[in-house]
């Protein structure tokens, strides 16, 4: 039988703030355990929570990049249950009254086309703390407990793993360009549960979900996908039932396992947090918010393809990080030349980025000095061997391109009399080369031009050392 | 100098301010007085569960230090007894739970940093019903405080300690916590002045918390003067509790007066029913009548929805306190009982510990009620007969300044009486949950007592912010009723 996919996702976000969603202890990853406490963060007897401002701010922020309602009165609520990594054994969540509702992502398909992923809603809740094992004992780490945690629920919109892939990298790229997370997944930033159900093509209800929990990749959540897939696909056609459960990824293993079933179900005990006031936003403040957001990725690029002219291919690579498409425009801004700056970036600059390990900002070359190196290719003033040095020591040190190109010596030789010279050297030295062009091998001439910028040390301006040749040659 | 025959029996914050500030005594003299006062008499009392002699004699040294560096104020060098649910740096917090044995606060209460900055010493931690869960301070894990106006009587409670400590004499003024009564109940039961501040007057930081939205701490003390000074210490606007109020505190001494000239007081009639205590009307009635002889307008009102106070009140205080007390887990603090490895296990083994039976109760009521399936029917419905309690409040103060009635339906029960009967026991509530429920101020202040001599509390109900009326009539009721007995 063929089955259709419906997916739906989860994704918790850790906000970037400076301090803990309800105390002002500072947000941080990696410190030694149970240092970044509190009285609050730890749920002692008496303690409570303020709520931070800022998370709400980074919570509406992504709701107008993602398109969703902002909600003008909202709340939180106490969200029940028992487990050593929750300092209350409640969660302060929203339950009914979100921050946000709607909204949208877009993403590509394969074919070429464009799909939208609904957003049923985004809500603001405190993170848990994080617990170890070590054999006989257990213990808590409630550092991260009270990070600000944003969740974001999809519609069941996606068909596929690739849909949820796309899904998340769009959802991510999203998230930094607002500059609300820094969406790290090895440090926990983006954390996704995973609803999964089939049904046969043509049938009108959805099939039982699975809950897929524990999925700390991108690429977890493809493979879990997959693997729910021929599991679900499986068990449909033997004639059997998908069971209603929550499910465990085993990345190692690369499988799925049952947790619990629906029958041992949390009930929640939703009530409203007593201990925090209702969350009012006006209009003026939203507005503000709305004015100060960043271009969105998606139309970044459209207009990168419209305005540049550059294959969407290209604007694609550019906008996928902000910082990236930043630099490319204030490269293009100080004089660059539009194609050249955007070949860069795609070769070296992503290159020296990926070698080095860093983010555009931390590299010494700057957007000016990058829009000048081309202009100097532009104007004949280097060739591209002589530029491609220029750029190793501005990716190292940074520099004035100009300056550098006296330094090094690298300046173009398009001196007629001096290039002459150097060709007539390269053909006395190489008549066995002559002759083979003469005698019909076009390469020859290249290996003749080659003699000739080894001449020049590189210098010599190729297409003026090229016409010459083939002049003397063709005599 | 050091009057080692002081006596702080009746002493007030009033009283022994002017000692200090006069020279008459030390903070020293007054705080070794009242422990050994302490020493003397709570052993048929239990009023308080644990004492820090070593830290408030070093806390009334520091305030006899500041006073001769030129500090003073109505609260420096005064000795308070402290709600054992109050969390003070340093001390046991166990709120008389075997839960919390062992647990020493890591951090002051707001209230408590506010005394602490006013020269107030924290002479010991006051009994209590376990987590203040009850109406007679018997649910205490540790032990039975006893009325000492009859030791063969409940003091109330939940702030039974605390009200005990001031009949005993063994107490200047202590702190209490109302939730649902658990203030002015006791303080009826034992003949002091208890006030129930407007919710969000007080911050809640630092009380551990029953149910967070009817929780308030206030001041209970001998005197309606004395109140006025304890409160005007802790109230105000604090950047941790995100319930308290905006709103500047008024000078609540200077809002005392001797007379209640232009003041309209409203009898609720749904307050004074069949089936009463007929000492209790009559004490009631009687200082009804002292009111309107000095000057005030007796109007009769009626609060149409006070019968369902009770029912709602168990719902929403049972709710909150599922979820308030549901850390108490045995992880980070307090207790633990671990059997076995099983995180789960040891939640269970340790709350069935830990917890008394009463709080066990309210627990599984308050796990039902916000239950799948229950939550419309229960909590929800509470919530709406709330708001109109609420309104019958709003529309009974817009045309009266306060509202007098009984804080209690009967003056305090025999130990022992009540607690076969887990429902008798909640309706000893029936006068005072309202307040809490409409987040209004309420204060008990002795009324005249019953010819057995048992103490009767005069309630006196005020707007949300209407302290300053509550203390108002309650001083000049105290002060006409000293008058003439």
């Amino acid at each position: 039988m063929v089955y259709e996919t419906t997916i739906g996702l989860e994704v918790h976000v850790q906000l970037k703030t400076r301090t803990k969603m309800f105390c002002g202890c500072a947000t941080g990853y990696g410190e030694a355990p149970n240092t970044l406490v509190c009285p609050v963060c730890l749920g002692y007897p008496g303690a409570m929570p303020v709520m931070n401002r800022e998370a709400i701010g980074l919570t509406v922020v992504s709701g107008l990049m993602l398109g969703c309602d902002i909600a003008h009165w909202s709340k939180f609520d106490r969200k029940s249950y028992f487990y050593p990594d929750m300092p209350k054994n409640y969660q302060i969540s929203q339950y009914d009254k979100p921050l946000c509702l709607g909204g949208g992502v877009k993403i590509d398909l394969e074919d070429g086309t464009e799909k939208t992923i609904g957003l049923t809603r985004i809500h603001l809740e405190e993170d848990v703390g994080k617990n170890t094992h070590f054999g006989a004992s257990s213990g808590v780490d409630f550092n991260r407990a009270g990070h600000p945690l944003m969740e974001i629920v999809t519609e069941p919109d996606l068909s596929s793993p690739e849909e949820a892939y796309a899904f998340l990298q769009a959802l991510k790229q999203i998230l930094l360009y607002a500059g609300v997370s820094d969406c790290n997944l090895e440090e926990g930033n983006m954390r996704c549960d995973v609803n999964v159900s089939m049904r046969p093509v043509g049938q009108q209800e959805l099939g039982t979900k699975a809950e897929l929990k524990n999925l700390n990749t991108f690429k977890g959540v493809f493979h879990a996908l997959q693997y729910e897939q021929e599991r679900q696909a499986a068990l449909l056609d033997r004639g059997e039932r998908v069971v209603q459960e929550t499910r465990r990824w085993d990345p190692d293993r690369g499988e799925t396992s049952s947790m619990r079933t629906k029958e041992d179900a949390h009930d929640y005990r939703y009530f409203p947090e007593p201990d925090l006031l209702p969350v009012v936003l006006e209009d003026a403040q939203i507005d503000a918010w709305r004015k100060a957001l960043p271009e969105a990725p998606r139309e970044r690029r459209a207009r990168f393809v419209q305005t540049y002219g550059l294959p969407a291919y290209d604007a694609g690579v550019l906008v996928a990080e902000r910082e990236v498409a930043d630099f490319f425009e204030e490269a293009v801004r100080a004089g660059g030349n539009t194609k050249a700056v955007s070949n860069w970036i795609m070769t070296d600059v992503l290159r020296v980025l990926s070698e080095k390990g860093v983010g555009i900002l931390a590299l010494p070359l700057t957007a000016a000095s990058l829009g000048a190196l081309t202009k100097l290719v532009e104007d004949g003033a280097v060739n591209m061997t002589g530029a491609k040095e220029i750029f190793a020591v501005l990716a190292n040190k940074g520099g004035d391109p100009a300056r550098l190109l006296d330094e090094l010596g690298l300046a173009q030789v398009s001196d007629t009399g001096a290039l002459e010279k150097m060709v007539d050297e390269a053909i006395s030295a190489n008549p066995k080369s002559v002759a083979d062009y003469r005698n019909g091998k076009a390469a020859a001439a290249q290996y003749l031009m080659g003699q000739v910028m080894r001449l020049s040390r590189g210098k010599a301006n190729p297409p003026m050392v090229l016409e010459m040749l083939k002049q003397k040659l063709d005599q | 100098m050091g009057d080692t025959n002081l006596d702080v029996s009746r002493l007030t914050i009033r009283e022994a301010g002017d000692l200090l500030a006069s020279g008459a005594c030390s903070a020293v003299d007054l705080t070794d007085a009242l422990l050994r006062r302490i020493q003397d008499v709570d052993s048929n009392i239990h009023a308080y569960v644990s004492l820090d002699a070593d830290f408030a004699l070093q806390q009334a040294r520091a305030a006899d230090e500041a006073r001769a560096q030129g500090k003073s104020g109505p609260l420096l060098g005064i000795p308070i007894g402290v709600k054992d649910l109050l969390n003070v740096a340093g001390q046991p917090c166990t709120c008389s739970s075997h839960i919390l044995e062992g647990y020493t606060a890591p951090y002051d209460a707001t209230v408590i940093a506010r005394l602490r900055e006013a020269g107030a010493v924290f002479v010991g931690r006051t009994n209590m019903d376990e987590f203040a869960m009850g109406s007679s301070t018997e649910n205490s894990a540790y032990m039975v405080t006893r009325n000492p106006v009859d030791l063969e009587r409940v003091p109330g409670g939940s702030s039974g300690g605390s009200a005990a400590a001031l009949a005993a004499g063994e107490a200047i003024a202590t702190l209490g916590t109302d939730t649902g009564g658990s203030i002015r109940q006791p303080a009826a039961f034992c003949g002091c002045v208890g006030l129930k501040p407007t919710y969000g007057r007080v911050s809640r930081y630092g009380l551990t918390a029953f149910a967070s939205s009817l929780d308030q701490i206030g001041p209970m003390t001998h005197t309606v003067e004395d109140a006025a000074i304890l409160l005007q210490a802790m109230a105000g606007l604090d950047t941790m509790d995100s319930t308290t109020l905006d709103v500047p505190v008024p000078d609540y001494r200077a809002a005392l007066q001797h007379d209640l000239k232009g003041m309209r007081l409203g009898l609720p009639k749904e307050y004074f029913v069949d089936g009463m205590d007929d000492a209790v009307r009559a004490s009631i009635l009687q200082a009804v009548d002292t009111c309107r002889a000095l000057g005030a307008e007796i109007v009769d009102v009626s609060l149409p929805h006070t019968e369902y106070s009770i029912a709602v009140y168990y719902i929403i205080a049972t709710a909150e306190a599922s979820a308030n007390l549901a850390r108490f887990d045995g992880v980070r603090y307090g207790r633990r009982v671990s059997p076995g490895n099983d995180p789960v296990e040891m939640y269970g083994a340790t709350r069935e510990a830990g917890f008394g039976a009463e709080v066990k109760r309210r627990i599984i009521l308050g796990t039902y009620v916000l239950s799948s399936g229950y939550y419309d029917a229960y909590y929800l419905r509470a919530q709406k007969v709330r708001r109109l309690i609420l309104q019958d409040f709003e529309n009974a103060f817009a045309t009266c300044d306060a509202l007098l009635a009984p804080a209690t339906p009967t003056p305090a029960f025999r130990v022992g009486e009540n607690t076969g009967d887990p429902l008798k026991m909640y309706l000893s509530d029936v006068f005072t949950a309202t307040a809490n429920l409409a987040g209004i101020c309420a204060m008990s202040v002795p009324s005249f007592s019953t010819s057995e001599g048992l103490p009767v509390g005069l309630q006196i109900l005020g707007p949300a912010l209407g302290e300053t009326q509550i203390l108002r009539v309650g001083h000049a009721f105290e002060q006409r009723k000293k008058a003439v007995a």
